[in-house]
C-alpha cells in the first residue's frame, strides 16, 4: 500500500488546524506556513504522477482489506485519472496560495482565510482519492462548505449575497446527490463504487438505474455549474477573493463537478446512449450559451466566470462524445480521442483560467475597480500582468502555440471523426466569439487609454503576486507538450484507460 | 432568571457534566461515544449560560478558548490517525495499541482516545457555535 495515499488528507487537514493554533501566537505564521506544505503536497502529487499513472495503488484505511472480493472497509484509490485531477489541485493551489501572501494583506483575520483554503484543498484531494460513494460526498461537503465561506469572506453586501445563493444551491445539490446515494444503497447494499458497478449489473431495473442516474446527474450539474444549473457561479466566483476564484474556478468545480460526473458514470454505471446524449447536449448548451453570457459583461471577475461555464461546456461535450461513441460500440479509437482531448482542456483551463483570475486580482489590487469601462492603459505600467494576461487569452481562445489550441483541436478532430460536424461547428464558433471577448479584455484593461487620468502611481504589483502569475503562465506553454505522443502517453493515456475500462478498475479495488 | 432556577441549574450542571464524561469514556462499550457524549458536556456549559445571563461570563474570551480546544482536539485526532501510519508500516487509522480483554474499561487500544478527543472537539465547537450566536446578537443589539 501506497503510504503517500492518506497523507493527501491528512497533511492539509492537520495544517488548517495548526494554522489556527499557531496563527493565533505568532503574527504571520500561517501566511508562511500554508504555501509551505501545499507546496509539499504539490511535489508528492507530481512524484505520484510520475509513478502512480502507469502503476495505479489502492489503500485501505485502517487496514480492512477485503473479505472475498466484498470490500468492508473504506478504500482510496489512486490512479491514472486521480493522480491528473491531484497534480492541478495542489500546483493551482499552491500558486493561489503563495499569491494570497500579498493579496490577502487587505484583509482581517487571516488565519481563517488559510484555515479555510486549507480545509478545502483537504476536500478535494479527498474527492479525488476516494473510492467509496459516501466519503466521495463527506470530503465534497468540506471542501463545498469551506468554500461558502471563502466566498463571504469579504463580509460586504454582494459577498454576503453571493455565498447565500451559493448555499442554497449547493444545499439542494447535496440533497440530490445523498437522495442518489441513499437509492444506490438501498438497492446494491454497498457503498464501494467497484462493488456497486458488480451489483448493479445482473438486476437491471431500468427506470430506478435512469432515476439515480438523473438525480446524481443534476446534483453534481449544480456543483460543476453546467448550463441549467449556473445560477450561482458568476455571483460566487466574482465576489470571492482572487486567489480564491482562481480555486473556485480552476480547481473546486472540477474536483466536485466534473470529475465526479465523468468517474461516476464510466466506473459506476453502466453507459447508456439516452444518459450519454443528454450529458453532451448539457455540454453543447453551455458551451454555447456560457460564451454569449460573457461577451457583454464589463466586470472582469464576471467575465472570466461566464467563461468558464463556456469552457467547462467543452470539457462536458467532448467526454458526452466519447459515451456516444462507447455506449454505440463503435469506432472505440475515436471515443478515447475525444475523452482524452475533454481531459486534456480540463487540466489546461486549470492553468489559463486560474492564471487569469489572479490577472484581475493583480488589477483590483492595483485599481480597485473590477469595471473594465474604468480601467486602460496599464499596459506599460503593470508589465508582468499583461505580459501573463495576453499569454491566458490567447490560450483560452485557442492560438498556437499555447495549450488552449491543442486540447480544442483534439476535441473538433474527435468530433469531425465521429461525424458529429454540427458540434465541431459549434466548438469552433465559440472559440472564435471567446477570442473576440478576451480581445475586448486585453483592449480595455491594457492599451485602449493612454491618458494619464489612472496613470499616476501605478506600479507592477509585488513580488508573490508577480511570481505565481509568471509560473501560471510558464504553465500555460508547458501543458502544449501534453499532445505530444510520448508525453500524452504517460499522462493522458492511462487515465482514459481506466475510465474506458471499468473492468480494470474493479479489478483495481476489489482484486480477482 | 430567578433564584430557583439559578439554583437548580448550579445542583444539575455538574451531573449533566459528569453523565458526558461517563458517556464519552464508555463509549466503545454501550451506546453512545464521542459525539454524544460531546453534546450532553456542551449542554452543561450551555444551561449555565442560559439561566446567569450573557453578562455572567466573559463570553467573547471563552469563545477564544472553546476555539482553541476545538483546534487542538481535532489537531490530536489527525495524530491519532497518522501515529497508526508511523507506528506500525503504512496503514492509517490503525488500531496498533494492543486490543485487551473485551468488556474491560481499559480495552479495545485505540478507540477511547478516538471518542475522548472527539467528545473534546464536539463539545467545544457546540459551544463554539452557540456563543458565535450570542455575541452576533449581542452586538447586533448595540
Amino acid at each position: 500500500m501506497n503510504p503517500l495515499i492518506p497523507l493527501f488528507v491528512a497533511i492539509p487537514l492537520s495544517g488548517a488546524f495548526i494554522d489556527m493554533i499557531l496563527g493565533r501566537f505568532i503574527k504571520g505564521f500561517s501566511r508562511y506556513f500554508t504555501p509551505v506544505i501545499i507546496l509539499a503536497l504539490a511535489s508528492m502529487s507530481i512524484y505520484s504522477a510520475a509513478t502512480a499513472g502507469t502503476n495505479p495503488s489502492v489503500y485501505y484505511v485502517g487496514g480492512w482489506e477485503p473479505v472475498k472480493g466484498i470490500p468492508v472497509g473504506i478504500c482510496m484509490v489512486m490512479d491514472g485519472f486521480s493522480v491528473l485531477m491531484l497534480c492541478i489541485i495542489n500546483i493551482v493551489g499552491f500558486l493561489s496560495a503563495f499569491y494570497s501572501i500579498s493579496y490577502i494583506k487587505r484583509f482581517t483575520s487571516d488565519n481563517f482565510y488559510y484555515a479555510l483554503f486549507c480545509l478545502m484543498t483537504a476536500g478535494m484531494n479527498g474527492v479525488v482519492l476516494s473510492g467509496d460513494l459516501f466519503n466521495i460526498f463527506v470530503f465534497l461537503e468540506i471542501s463545498v462548505i469551506s468554500a461558502y465561506a471563502l466566498v463571504a469572506f469579504g463580509v460586504e453586501k454582494n459577498e454576503l449575497e453571493a455565498s447565500f445563493k451559493y448555499q442554497v444551491l449547493g444545499s439542494l445539490a447535496s440533497f440530490f446527490i445523498l437522495a442518489g446515494i441513499a437509492l444506490i444503497y438501498w438497492k446494491t447494499k454497498t457503498l464501494n463504487i467497484a462493488d456497486i458497478r458488480e451489483t448493479l449489473k445482473p438486476g437491471y431495473d431500468r427506470p430506478f438505474y435512469i432515476f439515480v442516474e438523473l438525480l446524481i446527474l443534476s446534483g453534481f450539474g449544480i456543483k460543476a455549474a453546467i448550463i441549467p444549473f449556473h445560477a450561482w457561479l458568476p455571483d460566487a466566483h466574482s465576489s470571492a477573493p482572487s486567489p480564491i476564484s482562481a480555486m473556485l474556478s480552476g480547481v473546486l468545480i472540477k474536483a466536485a463537478g466534473i470529475y465526479l460526473i465523468i468517474r461516476l458514470f464510466f466506473n459506476l454505471f453502466e453507459i447508456n446512449e439516452s444518459v450519454a446524449v443528454l450529458i453532451t447536449t448539457l455540454g453543447a448548451l453551455s458551451m454555447v450559451i456560457g460564451v454569449f453570457l460573457a461577451i457583454g459583461q464589463w466586470d472582469i471577475k464576471r467575465l472570466l466566470a461566464y467563461h468558464s461555464i463556456s469552457q467547462m461546456g467543452y470539457v462536458v461535450l467532448s467526454v458526452g462524445m466519447g459515451m456516444i461513441l462507447i455506449s454505440r460500440g463503435v469506432r472505440h479509437e475515436i471515443a478515447m480521442l475525444a475523452i482524452a482531448g475533454g481531459l486534456y482542456h480540463l487540466v489546461n483551463h486549470a492553468a489559463f483560467k486560474g492564471l487569469l483570475f489572479l490577472n484581475a486580482g493583480a488589477i483590483e489590487y492595483t485599481l480597485g475597480t473590477r469595471d473594465l469601462k474604468e480601467m486602460g492603459g496599464l499596459g506599460k505600467s503593470m508589465p508582468a500582468t499583461s505580459a501573463t494576461s495576453f499569454i491566458a487569452s490567447m490560450s483560452i481562445s485557442g492560438i498556437p502555440p499555447f495549450n488552449g489550441f491543442f486540447s480544442k483541436i483534439i476535441i473538433i478532430i474527435a468530433a469531425v471523426m465521429a461525424r458529429f460536424y454540427f458540434l465541431a461547428f459549434l466548438a469552433i464558433l465559440v472559440s472564435i466569439i471567446t477570442l473576440a471577448s478576451f480581445l475586448k479584455f486585453q483592449r480595455y484593461a491594457f492599451y485602449n487609454r493612454e491618458d494619464a487620468k489612472v496613470e499616476k502611481g501605478i506600479k507592477e504589483v509585488p513580488f508573490p503576486m508577480v511570481f505565481s502569475m509568471v509560473i501560471m503562465s510558464l504553465l500555460c506553454i508547458i501543458l502544449s507538450l501534453l499532445a505530444f505522443p510520448g508525453i500524452r502517453d504517460a499522462i493522458l493515456t492511462p487515465a482514459t484507460d481506466i475510465l474506458t475500462d471499468p473492468a480494470k478498475y474493479k479489478d483495481l479495488v476489489i482484486g480477482i | 432568571m430567578t433564584m430557583i432556577v439559578k439554583k437548580t441549574t448550579q445542583l444539575i450542571a455538574g451531573l449533566i457534566f459528569l453523565y458526558g464524561i461517563y458517556v464519552i469514556i464508555h463509549g466503545h462499550l454501550t451506546p453512545g461515544g464521542g459525539f454524544a457524549g460531546g453534546v450532553i458536556i456542551a449542554g452543561s456549559f450551555i444551561l449555565l449560560i442560559l439561566a446567569f445571563g450573557s453578562d455572567f461570563l466573559r463570553l467573547t474570551r471563552e469563545e477564544a478558548g472553546s476555539t482553541l480546544y476545538e483546534n487542538l482536539a481535532i489537531l490530536i485526532v489527525v495524530f491519532l490517525a497518522v501515529s497508526g501510519l508511523l507506528a506500525t508500516g503504512k496503514i492509517f487509522f490503525l488500531n496498533w495499541i494492543p486490543k485487551g480483554t473485551p468488556g474491560e474499561l481499559v480495552s479495545a487500544g485505540i478507540l477511547p482516545l478516538y471518542n475522548i478527543f472527539v467528545g473534546i472537539e464536539v463539545a467545544a465547537s457546540v459551544l463554539t457555535i452557540f456563543l458565535a450566536l450570542v455575541i452576533f446578537k449581542e452586538e447586533l443589539a448595540e
